[in-house]
């Protein structure tokens, strides 16, 4: 088993674990490259069909392609697909800087979608490697009935087992690829030939490292036009993954104010 | 905002062909593991462009002396109350490793969080203050590495600085810890003096340690090996999920340990059912061809429908697990309330599940005092040894022939609060039949339901004595015989007789007489026929068992005629006699009836004739697929 074998069997094992123990889960597609892993991963798991619905919290601002992307291969893999749209920004805690502002969007969008379906379990294609917060997380991560993180009293998880009991009306997070590393998304979306947005790819000396609303996202300089010349491009890199991510900087604890209210 | 990216240069080798190994700082309080990682960070070459000097901007506003410790503690609530609250994952290099460090908390307050953070590390590092030398939480670190089967344990003893470099205190330090850990059986790989604030002994031997020959943290970080899957171990398939999406019905779960391919004979633990692998199924592209080792995910189909559920344990015929209903296990325990003789618990080893009661507790001792007092309760943060007795059959391993399932986790109210090794098993009441092949009939199931115009069932009849159950059996017995069925009769009593003639009427008879029910029934429904079950079966647990068993097969009638009516009737006499004090354990007068609480069908016979509730019956298994409608509708549609 090489490295990527591994990865997948671990993330394999977590979705029947979500499956098996948790009534009413969805995966959150942000149409993303870790969320297109996700699902990919799930069809392994299952065998080719996802057996729950794909949730899209749609903040109305996604780039045009990843609506096309969207629409195509939501019919193609034969996703339960659910779009769910987020509140206007008046709506949203005024005190907040811009674009954390407009990202706590999709917070209150989650929110809502949570209050119609009753999910008890919601994954999420978030990564150690990605942000220091986010590398705190557990697989299994409980959430509040307002949709809360407690990062201060997360409940211990080890040897794979996971927590899997939420709270009568609070739901839980679970990471299938908490354990993967930007450079392991790009390969094994290579080896699987898994389709990705083409903003990903180098056009006139810049690509997009990440994904988010077209408002708040940036492309990086970046001669990068393959999925080879990415894994290249991150080997020599220093410059953090959601660089390009406006939110992550305009104050120290933006980030994790959002996390703790519930942002992915 | 645009970033610049570093223009490329030729390619290094890529990330996926290093050996990539997961290690974790532990150690207690304030011994400097954040300054270490933070200094490794840096040593290596890791840190993202601009980070340090951010970090250091923002030390300046907040009129702080920089520290390498900041580089970790990213969250608010860590600066504010200066210490690391949780696991952080952090990646860098060494020449010929990918290090996934886990900077794990000293703080006692967190050791729920070292736990997570250390349980998932091929290799740690225990770091020492110079000055302070071993304390409390060092050898609680070290004692829980030992039992989390973290094997190699560099230690470093940090802040030479403050012991002016001193060879003596060195030494000192290093004996202690080295003793406390051969205690334990863990033998340390390094033990390095190092000062990681100003990078002594972390990638170089500087002069102000020159007296110490052995290798720098890089050096001993480098030499460490990654967990190796655990192929060359007994095949261990935990089973995760009975997958039906289509008309294959995929067995999945992950390989623990050793290996299986298309067409190894397999036996299902606790059951010990015998069957052989008839696929491995994969996706985009399956079956799949080839020898599937240990960390693979995989499914399964087998030769035979057979019964198995999630927590069962797929093996090879002659090294099965033990199956057992009492083990031993050495644990730690994290829960607020101290874990004590007698405590209800629910345990969890792999995927299955079962409750269980504490039935002994030795040893328990804080891990972190020198001389440890033994308590007859387990106290939050600390270890010991129990005995547990579990209420359903588990197979397991002790640690020591497999450290895979050979470990538990227990859980109170939904929440993980300990968990352990499993030091030994009793053997179980059952013998594994690794040589019996059970013969496959001749005839298919669908040869048989054309005929019979029925699938096969199992019609559970429970209700307390003089209900009216052996009434109603017989009658839809006669019923279904009438309309061309295949009914087969098998009342409680009567087997009694016979076939269960060794059992009395405690509650493991009881339950044995009922898992003999179950079973015989079962291959009669599997056969084709409707085995009709009339018996007391008092206990929701048994019935819930034989519903196990019989799986999809199983209609659950309950025969809810009143206590009082049914004394009244009192055909057999049991009722006078129990009231005379004649007759033991009999259901009726006491209240030990456990009424089902999702029965298909619930029937008061002293409000229906035998008729009318034999109609209700044959409804019943009409709606719920048993029963063929008959052939009218086709009739209506020439």
């Amino acid at each position: 088993m090489d490295h990527l074998d591994q990865l997948e069997a671990q993330s394999i094992y977590i979705f029947r674990e979500a499956f098996a123990r948790l009534k009413k889960i969805a995966l959150l597609w942000s149409l993303g490259k870790d969320s297109n892993v996700m699902i990919w991963l799930a069809r392994k798991a299952f065998f080719g069909r996802m057996p729950f619905p794909a949730l899209h919290v749609d903040t109305g601002k996604k780039f045009a392609e990843m609506y096309r992307f969207r629409d195509h291969y939501g019919k193609e893999w034969d996703l339960d697909l659910r779009v769910e749209p987020c509140p206007p920004i008046d709506a949203v805690d005024p005190t907040l800087p811009p674009a954390a502002r407009s990202a706590a969007r999709k917070t209150e969008g989650l929110k809502m979608a949570l209050g119609k379906y009753g999910f008890d379990g919601l994954i999420a294609g978030i990564r150690r490697d990605e942000e220091a917060t986010r590398a705190k997380e557990r697989v299994f991560s409980p959430r509040g009935l307002e949709g809360n993180w407690d990062v201060r009293d997360q409940p211990p998880e080890f040897w794979d087992h996971f927590n899997a009991s939420p709270p009568q009306g609070a739901h839980l997070r679970i990471h299938p690829i908490l354990h993967w590393t930007e450079a392991d998304i790009w390969a094994y979306t290579k080896r699987e030939n898994i389709p990705i947005i083409p903003l990903y790819l180098s056009q006139n000396g810049k690509r997009y490292r990440s994904l988010g609303d077209q408002d708040i996202t940036n492309p990086v300089h970046s001669t990068a036009s393959s999925i080879d010349e990415i894994l290249i491009e991150l080997e020599q890199t220093k410059v953090p993954e959601r660089a390009g991510r406006a939110l992550d900087h305009e104050t120290e604890d933006a980030f994790e104010r959002l996390r703790v209210a519930g942002y992915l | 905002m645009n970033m610049i990216v570093t223009p490329t240069s030729p390619a290094t080798p890529n990330g996926t062909t290093r050996p990539q190994v997961r290690i974790v700082i532990v150690g207690h309080v304030d011994h400097g593991k954040s300054t270490l990682v933070g200094r490794l960070l840096h040593e290596t070459g890791s840190l993202p462009d601009g980070k340090l000097e951010m970090l250091k901007a923002v030390s300046a506003r907040r009129g702080m002396p920089f520290e390498w410790s900041f580089l970790l503690d990213a969250l608010q609530t860590e600066r504010d109350q200066g210490i690391t609250i949780d696991t952080t994952q952090i990646r860098f290099r060494t020449n010929s490793r990918d290090i996934v460090l886990i900077d794990a908390p000293g703080h006692a307050e967190f050791l729920r969080n070292m736990i997570t953070g250390a349980s998932q590390a091929d290799g740690a590092v225990l770091i020492i203050d110079a000055l302070e030398g071993v304390r409390d939480q060092t050898r609680r670190h070290g004692y829980l590495l030992h039992l989390l089967g973290v094997k190699q344990v560099a230690v470093v003893v940090n802040k030479m600085d403050r012991v002016d470099f001193s060879a003596d205190r060195f030494k000192a330090i290093s004996d202690e810890i080295s003793a406390h850990l051969n205690g334990l059986g863990v033998k340390p790989t390094a033990v390095i003096p190092i000062s990681a604030r100003d990078g002594d002994g972390v990638a170089e031997r500087t002069d102000r340690i020159g007296w110490y020959e052995g290798p720098t943290v890089v050096e001993a970080l480098d030499r460490l090996e990654p967990a190796r899957p655990l192929e060359a171990l007994a095949l261990r398939l935990p089973v995760q999920a009975i997958y039906k999406f289509d008309d294959r019905r995929i067995v999945a779960g992950r390989i623990e340990s050793g290996s299986l391919v298309a067409g190894d004979e397999i036996v299902i633990m606790p059951a010990g059912k015998i069957a052989k692998i008839k696929t491995v199924e994969s996706w985009p592209v399956t079956p799949v061809a080839g020898r599937q080792g240990a960390g693979r995910s995989v499914g399964i189909t087998l030769d035979r429908e057979l019964f198995i559920e999630r927590g069962d344990i797929i093996a090879h015929a002659g090294t099965a697990p033990r199956e057992t209903r009492r083990l031993r296990a050495r644990i730690f325990w994290l829960h607020d309330k101290p874990l004590a003789k007698g405590d209800q618990l629910l345990v969890r080893c792999g995927p299955k599940e079962s409750r269980a009661t504490v039935v002994a507790i030795e040893k328990a001792v804080d891990p972190g005092e020198l001389s440890s007092s033994e308590n007859k309760a387990i106290g939050r943060n600390h270890v010991g040894e129990i005995d547990i007795s579990l209420s359903n059959p588990i197979a397991t391993d002790p640690y020591t022939e497999n450290p895979r399932t050979g470990r538990l986790v227990i859980e109170v109210s939904g929440r993980i609060a300990g968990g352990g090794l499993v030091l030994s098993v009793d053997a179980g009441q059952r013998a594994v039949p690794v040589d019996i092949v059970p013969v496959e009939s001749a005839l298919r199931p669908d040869e048989r339901s054309a005929r019979y115009q029925h699938n096969g069932a199992v019609v559970w009849l429970t209700g307390l004595p003089a209900s009216g159950k052996s009434t109603l059996a017989k009658a839809l017995e006669r019923r279904l015989f009438t309309n061309g069925g295949s009914p087969i009769l098998l009342d409680g009593d009567t087997l009694r007789a016979g076939l269960n003639s060794d059992l009395g009427f405690t509650a493991t008879d009881r339950s044995e007489n009922i898992r003999r029910l179950a079973e015989v029934a079962t291959h009669l429904a599997r056969n084709g026929h409707i085995a009709i079950v009339a018996a007391v079966s008092p206990a929701r647990e048994d019935r819930a068992t034989a519903r196990r068993i019989a799986d999809t097969a199983f209609r659950e009638i309950h025969v809810a005629t009143p206590a009082g009516v049914c004394e009244e009737r009192d055909p057999k006499g049991h009722y006078k006699k129990a009231r005379a004090g004649a007759l033991a354990s009999f259901t009726g007068i006491g209240n030990d009836y456990e009424k089902p609480e999702a029965a298909e069908l619930v029937i008061d016979t002293s409000k229906r004739t035998v008729a009318e509730a034999a109609d209700e019956i044959e409804q019943m298994l009409k709606t719920t697929g048993v029963l063929f409608d008959e052939l009218v509708d086709l009739a209506a549609n020439i």
